[in-house]
Order: C-alpha cells, then structure tokens, then sequence
C-alpha cells in the first residue's frame, strides 16, 4: 500500500509530545501557590502560630519536583521526565547555597547596624569600658598593622618564588615547590598559630609570648601559598612571544622579567594578592593564638599583645560581661565592619582584574 | 663538521641575572624550609607533652595518646558529615553553573557562590549559634521523637541546637565554595566532541551529564572532595563557637553531649593554658597538622596525576 495518508490533524512532529515552553515556570508558581495555600490554612485554623513561609517555598519546590517529573513522564515519557527532575533538583542544589549566603549577610547587617551607627565605634577602644559604649579602634588599628606586615612579608616572597617557578624552576626543586605549595594551602590556620608560637616561643624563651608580629608571621605562612599561586597562573598568561621578542633585542633575562613579564601581568597580580588579603583578613585562631587580645590601643607590633578584629569579635562574644546585649551587639558590629573590609577588597580585586587585564585575542 | 653541532650556547651571565635569578630561587627554597620548620618547631614544642605526668592533663585521662584520642575521632567525624552534605550539593551547583544556568549569568554566579568563601570564618560562628542552632532545634526534637529509635538519633535532644549536627552544617556551607569551584573547572573541561557526541546519540541532557560529564570529572570530584575535606578538619572558630563541647567519643548527632575537634578544643585551651598545658596542646596540633598534611597531599597526588585537570593548563 503507498496510499498518502489521509488529511491527518496536522501536528507539528517537531513539538508533539512535549510539554509547552513554559510549563516548569507554571509548574512551579503552581506548586508555590499551593503550599503557600496549605500553610495560610494551617494559620487560619490556628493550628500554628504565624505564617511559614521557608516552610511554604521548601513544601513548593519538593511538590515542584514531583509535580514534574509526573507531568513530563506522562507527556514526555520516562527520560525526558528524569532530565527535567535533575534541572529541578540542580538548580535548588544552587538555591540551597545561596541561604546561608543571603541569611549571613541579612543577619550581619540587621544584628550589627545599632552598634556599628554609634559614633563611638571608631574612634574609641576598649579600654575601661564596661557594658555598652566604646569602639573597635584598637582592634581596626591591629588589624591593619598585623596583616600589612604580612602583606610585607608575604608579597615579595611569593612573588619571586611564582617567578622562579615560571621563568627558572626546571628540574627537581621547582617540581617540590609546586607540589608543597599546593599542600600549604590546605594548612589549617590554627597551625600555623601554633608555629608562630612554637617558635617565638622558643627564641624568646618565653612560654607565654603574645605580640602581633608573630601574628603577622602566622598570617603570611597562610598567605604565601596562595600568591605564588595567583601570581603564577598570571605569570603564565603573559605570551612568549614578548620575551622573545626582548631575548631578540639583546635584553637580558633579569630586565625582560622587570621591564616585560610584569608590567603586563601586574593587574592579575595585585588582584591576587588583594584576593590573598582579603583571605587571611578574617583569620582568628592564629591570632587568638600569638597575638592575643587586649582592650587597649597597641601600636607596637614587637610588644605587649595586640587585638585584632576577627579576635574581638570572638572575645566580644565569647566573654560577655554583665550587659550581655551589648558585647553580643559589638561582636555583631564587628562581624559587619570585617565583612564589609572583606567585600570590598573582592570587589575591588575583581575591579582591577576587569579594568586592567590584557586583551587577549579574542 | 661531524660532532660540532651538540654543543649548546650559553648565554652571558650578567650580575644582574646572577643577583635576580638566586634571589627567586631563594623565596622559592624558603616555602620548602617553612613547610619544614613547622613541622619541626610543632614537634620540638610538643616533646614534653608525650612525657607528661597524668596530673597535667584536665578530666581522667592518663597520657597523651588517650587524650587526643576523642579529639581525633570528633575531628574526623565531623568533617565526614559536613563532607557527606557538602559534596552532593557542591557537585549540583557546579553541574548548575557550568552546564544548565544561561551562558551570560554563569560567571556571575560563581562570583556569588565564591562570596561564600569570603566570608570570616568568625561570622560564621556567630551565625551558627545565633541563627541556625535556634533554627534547627525545634526539628531535632521532632527528629528524636520520631527516630529516637535509631542509635545516631537517640536523645535525650540538645535544648539549643548547638550540636555536632549543626556543626556539620556550618562546616558543609564552609567548604562547599572550594569544592564547588574546583568541580566547576573540571566540569567546563570535559571535552566538547564527547559532549556534542553524546546529544547527537539523543541523550537528554542528563544523559549527556551522566554518560560525559561525571566520568570524566569523576578524579576531580574525589580530590576536590579531598580538598573540602582538608579544609573542614582544620577549621577551628565556627567549631568552637557552636559545639557545646565533651572530652569523649560519641556517636550520636543531636545531644548535647558532643565529642570535640582538636583545632576547637585548641582554641578554646589555649589562652588560659600554661606550662606542660601549652605542650599538649601544642602536640594536638601536630597531630592535626599531620593529618591535614596527608590528606592534602593525597588530594594533589589524584590532582596531579590527572594533569588535564589542574587549571593551569
């Protein structure tokens, strides 16, 4: 038989067996709409008391799944309605993330505001404060003269190391520094606490050492490793072509690193070491360890113990005085002043990277 | 001319190269000799404390090894949990950002997925104990009553939620940036061919995911799992913030009985510790410092042998 088949109800083959382009979106505000609809009822009745609305947007996306993957396996059939089960169930894995980012930031925020507004908060210490009142100064001021030490200490270091390893490092040793590097990243900032105590400890004979130089030595142990690794990738970037270009023109080795290699990486690397700040900025074991805590001003790194931001904010909370509110508001305070410090110096960082990397091809 | 071609030029050594290439290959030395004296100072400061009298150390235990014993097994527990919940979701925020959100969006939502890994590990202590324990509470006591058959459920429940349970948490939304990250590299290098090979076979895009993505990926996730693992043995102020502490060995999730980590337990020690107190805390933290060591070195090992994984290339 070749008859043509007769004037069939004309369906497109290409979308014939497919649910409509919008459905998951209907789908979902559908499953919101009832379980924020089975909620309202449970509140109306009085069986709990207030309006759940986790608990709506946690019982709608769980029915949203079932809903469907049902739909779709009716309509679609089996493995289609798998594929759209696992786009559901990856992308509430992404939404699942972003709460405890969102909560801490709402949190931070709501919790800190009071005690950041008061116009004391950064212009005075701690010192003879009891219950409300006072500011964070000394541990602002530590903060900045602990970490821009090691900053100091780190930055030159890890930047002729990530040089060695691009530009020289062949062989055994550059083998070993790559690999350690990598380990060190995965010290515990504790331990390297424990080290810069370990050893002013046993240089200074003394067992009960606290000064904010060590706590700038423990910063950069956790610091190093990750600008040679930034620094390096960076150093990667940089095409051949230019220091063959130098080689080619008779510039030695030394000034085509300075005068080439550099130039051209120096965005991604400062971005780097400002992302490598804004890392060990928010330390506190190491410091609580070696650097201590104090409620007074100190601005001798090489002396007495030094507070630290990070520190207070763990003191303000861990040793709450009589007028708990307001050491639990300070700790809060603080918390906001350092993740504001941290979120700028992550903007700032990518900023820089957006403004100033070299136009690679494409 | 027969042999003469073998012979390599050198390049005239100026003191300038002299000066600037010794000067990087000593930085680069000096990572190794730091690497080194951690470990020897920690062990020289920690001497005393395998020698030290039972009297030195605080609640009825008698030497060190007895001491650090339910240190070790609270550390590695709860960095197990906090790993089993981290790794599903950091795996599925990945596959998110690399295969199913809009090609225009994904960069910036790595960026906030990376904010995560921003934030102080001391706000996070503050949120686990202000924010999340009072929140998750009152489903513990539901859990145990419901449950409370089940050895790891048993109550009596914990009044304020600051459990080895929300420690686990806290420590999961820790560490899932850095494996979320890592993942998201090795995700994005799966080879396009195998992919497109895969849709043009009509694979669902799962299919293609399942059949593609995730066996290529698959030495990625382990050394990225390894890595989250790392981070969550040594992380010390949200652990010893939340997590009403307890010098013993136990199982269960939700009491308020709750063995403790060894980087916690330094931390809360260590400031009011002093003579042979200081040693043996000292020497806990060798311990930890040798287990992270060995499994970050096993993580790079997996890392290294697989060189198409490392980003750099």
């Amino acid at each position: 038989m070749t008859s043509v088949t007769e004037a069939s109800p004309l369906t497109n083959s290409l979308t014939a067996g497919k649910l409509p382009r919008r459905s998951p979106l209907w789908v979902l505000l559908a499953s919101w709409a009832v379980s924020a609809a089975f909620f309202a009822m449970l509140f109306l009745s009085g069986a709990v008391d207030g309006f759940n609305v986790v608990g709506t947007i946690v019982l709608g996306t769980v029915l949203y799944c079932v809903a469907i993957y049902v739909l779709s396996r009716l309509v679609e059939g089996s493995r289609k309605a798998i594929d759209r089960l696992m786009t559901a169930l990856v992308t509430a894995a992404f939404v699942i993330a972003m709460l405890p980012l969102v909560s801490i930031i709402y949190t931070t925020a709501v919790n800190g505001l009071p005690a950041f507004l008061t116009p004391t908060f950064f212009t005075e210490s701690q010192r003879n404060v009891v219950g409300a009142g006072g500011g964070v100064l000394h541990a602002v001021m530590g903060t900045l003269l602990v970490t821009g030490v090691a900053t100091l200490i780190s930055v030159p270091i890890g930047l002729l190391a990530s040089i060695y390893l691009v530009e020289y490092g062949r062989g055994k040793l550059a083998k070993a520094i790559t690999f350690f590097v990598d380990v060190m990243t995965g010290i515990p900032s504790i331990v390297a606490g424990l080290f810069a105590f370990a050893l002013f400890a046993l240089l200074f004979n003394d067992p009960g050492v606290r000064f904010g130089f060590g706590g700038a030595i423990a910063l950069s142990v956790l610091m190093i490793p990750v600008v040679v690794r930034s620094s390096e990738e960076m150093l990667k970037l940089v095409p051949n072509e230019l220091r063959e270009a130098a080689f080619a023109l008779g510039v030695p080795k030394w000034l085509t690193i300075l005068k080439v290699v550099l130039p051209t990486s120096i965005a991604g690397i400062v971005t780097g070491v400002m992302l490598s700040i804004a890392r060990v900025i928010g330390e506190t074991a190491p410091l609580l360890i070696i650097a201590g805590f104090t409620s007074s001003m100190n601005y001798d790194l090489f002396s007495e113990r030094m507070m630290t931001l990070p520190v207070f904010v763990y003191t303000q909370y861990a040793n709450q005085g009589a007028d708990a509110q307001a050491y639990v508001d300070r700790a809060w305070a603080g918390a906001l002043t350092l993740i504001l410090i941290v979120m700028l110096l992550n903007g700032l960082a990518r900023l820089i990277a957006h403004w100033f990397s070299p136009k690679l091809g494409r | 001319m027969t042999a003469a071609a073998a012979t390599t030029i050198k390049a005239r050594q100026r003191p300038g190269d002299r000066i600037f290439s010794s000067a990087t290959v000593i930085a680069g030395s000096l990572i190794l000799a730091v690497l080194a004296a951690v470990a020897i100072f920690l062990l020289v400061e920690s001497l005393p404390a395998f020698v030290a009298a039972p009297s030195d150390f605080s609640g009825d235990v008698t030497n060190f090894w007895s001491y650090v014993g339910p240190l070790v097994f609270g550390t590695i527990y709860s960095a197990i949990l906090a790993l089993l919940m981290a790794v599903p979701v950091a795996i599925g925020i990945a596959l998110f950002i690399s295969h199913f959100a809009p090609r225009k969006l994904a960069q910036g939502l790595g960026y906030l997925v990376d904010l995560l890994a921003a934030v102080p590990s001391v706000v996070f202590g503050l949120w686990g104990i202000g924010v999340l324990a009072p929140l998750v509470q009152p489903f513990y006591s539901n859990l145990v009553d419901w449950f409370g058959w089940f050895t790891l459920l048993e109550g009596p429940v914990s009044g304020t939620g600051r459990t080895i349970f929300t420690v686990a948490i806290v420590l999961a939304v820790m560490i899932l940036p850095i494996i979320t990250a890592i993942c998201r590299e090795i995700f994005l290098q799966t080879p396009l061919l195998h992919q497109e090979a895969a849709l043009a076979l009509g694979a669902t895009r799962w299919e293609m995911i399942k059949m593609a993505v995730l066996p290529f990926g698959l030495p990625g996730i382990i050394s990225a799992s390894m890595l989250g693992l790392g981070r969550a043995l040594g992380e010390t102020m949200a652990v010893a913030m939340v997590l009403s502490p307890s010098p013993q060995v136990i199982f269960q999730l939700i009491t308020s009985q709750n063995s403790t980590t060894i980087a916690a337990n330094i931390a809360l020690n260590f400031p009011e510790s002093h003579g042979v107190g200081v040693n043996i805390l000292l020497a806990t933290g060798l311990v930890l410092f040798v287990v992270t060591l060995l499994v970050n070195m096993l993580a790079r090992v997996i890392i290294n042998s697989r060189k198409a994984f490392s980003g750099a290339n």
